[in-house]
């Protein structure tokens, strides 16, 4: 019952702007400090790109994977991988990465993975088999995913001991406001890798995140097209998989290069499992090279 | 957000935080020019909105725990994480946990447990606390703001 109905007079008092005392407890500054710790973590590593896609099962994490140790070959400073997939997260397991994490004063430690990459991945948190099962009241967890999986980023970026990388390679969940997210955290971010498989279905869904990336100002490096052909070991030849040619479509339509395209290849002993032609990762390698970082204004 | 005594027109300061254990939480703040105190009682949603982003009421007086909102917001494994002791600590004198604080530490998972054991040794260490009860640790988790610890 507000004083008008009680009958009593109201009284005046200052609002939040007039009272000129600081918050007491600094909520703004609470969240700046937990941004500035993201940048000041990503101060030695000299590059961060987003590996992203607006469709899932294009193979983007194996793209993301297989791109990270193709680079660690070629980068004597160092490659990471950060596996932002956080609900359906896979690439610490392509790449043979293993727990337990150490944890000391400097923060997380990232596993190292085959070829030297160093992983992050909620997959080496959780237990085999097991979804990220957040521990909150049951019946409202729609209401706090959000602000928990960007809070989960945020660490996984600001609270791992990256230490000095070439190149951090973060492999995006599919959808383009995972672009959104990782940008707010990292505006310094040097470019986005666009993922796509040739059908006409990806080339729809993938347009939209580029539609994302551009409103952004994310730089786009290019686009890998996945899945290009079933590359038939018998008679070397590459057969069609997919109808449509999203990729050759998507760098016309905007402009961006199609790095390579990367034919499905059966399972065979003589070949291994992870790995990209050489020229879409030298392509890649190249892109991210020539690519000014996006600039972040000065506060 | 910012709490004003009218009678006084003097913005009241941060007082003291409570954390029952049961979802909710309180904050005391109290008026420097009357001494007049008021409570703000935050119920479950309001307490989980805090948490989820990261923050304290009253203001963080803790050094953030690396993977802090991860450690104690996901049902993590046992074994993925190696707490090692920080580099001198063998030579410092660290509080003795009582057995029921080691009991109650035990229930605490163990995805988390290493983090928080770090945070009530130091809280101990730093106040000249020689050993760990289950009152030291509610003290702690209400002055630190530690909701699920």
């Amino acid at each position: 019952m507000d004083a008008g109905t009680r009958g009593v007079e109201r009284v005046s008092f200052r609002t939040y702007h007039e009272v000129e005392g600081r918050d007491s407890s600094g909520l703004g500054e609470q969240v700046a400090a937990q941004r500035a710790r993201v940048t000041n973590r990503l101060r030695t590593v000299a590059r961060t790109v987003a590996v992203m896609s607006g469709k899932g099962g294009v193979g983007k994490s194996y793209i993301a994977s297989a791109l990270a140790l193709g680079m660690a070959a070629r980068m004597r400073g160092g490659v990471g991988l950060l596996d932002a997939d956080l609900n359906s997260p896979t690439a610490s397991r392509l790449l043979g990465a293993r727990g337990p994490l150490r944890v000391d004063a400097d923060g997380v430690h990232p596993a190292v993975a085959q070829g030297d990459v160093k992983v992050m991945s909620m997959e080496l948190l959780l237990d085999e088999g097991q979804p990220v099962t957040w521990r909150q009241p049951s019946g409202e967890r729609f209401v706090w995913r959000g602000l928990l999986e960007t809070g989960a980023l945020r660490e996984l970026l600001g609270d791992v001991a990256w230490q000095s990388l070439d190149v951090l390679v973060v492999d995006l969940a599919p959808g383009g406001d995972r672009l959104s997210d990782l940008f707010e955290l990292v505006p310094q971010l040097t470019g986005a890798l666009v993922v796509t498989i040739p059908s006409e279905e990806s080339r729809v869904s993938v347009e939209r995140s580029i539609r994302t990336a551009q409103a952004l100002g994310v730089p786009l490096l290019g686009i890998v097209e996945n899945m290009s052909g079933y590359a038939c070991d018998t008679c070397g030849g590459t057969r069609p998989l997919f109808d449509g040619r999203a990729g050759a479509a998507l760098a016309e339509a905007f402009g961006i290069p199609l790095l390579g395209s990367v034919p499905f290849h059966p399972v065979n002993d003589q070949r291994p499992q992870l790995e990209l032609p050489a020229s879409v990762v030298d392509a890649v390698t190249a892109s991210l090279m020539i690519t000014q970082p996006t600039q972040v204004p000065s506060s | 957000m910012k709490f004003l005594c009218i009678d006084c027109d003097t913005q009241m300061t941060f007082d003291e935080r409570q954390v029952p254990g049961d979802g909710t939480f309180a904050a005391s703040f109290a008026c420097p020019s009357c001494g007049r105190r008021i409570a703000m009682l935050a119920n479950e949603m309001e307490t989980q909105l805090v948490n989820a982003m990261d923050v304290r009421i009253g203001g963080r007086t803790l050094r953030e725990e690396p993977m802090q909102l991860i450690r104690t917001s996901v049902s993590g494994r046992a074994d993925a994480l190696d707490d090692i002791p920080p580099a001198g600590s063998a030579g410092r004198v660290r509080a003795v946990w009582s057995a029921e604080s080691e009991e109650r530490l035990a229930r605490v998972p163990s995805f988390v447990r290493g983090m928080v054991k770090k945070i009530y040794a130091d809280y101990a260490q730093e106040r000249g606390i020689v050993q760990i009860t289950p009152e030291v640790m509610d003290r702690a988790r209400s002055e630190l703001g530690l909701e699920g610890m």
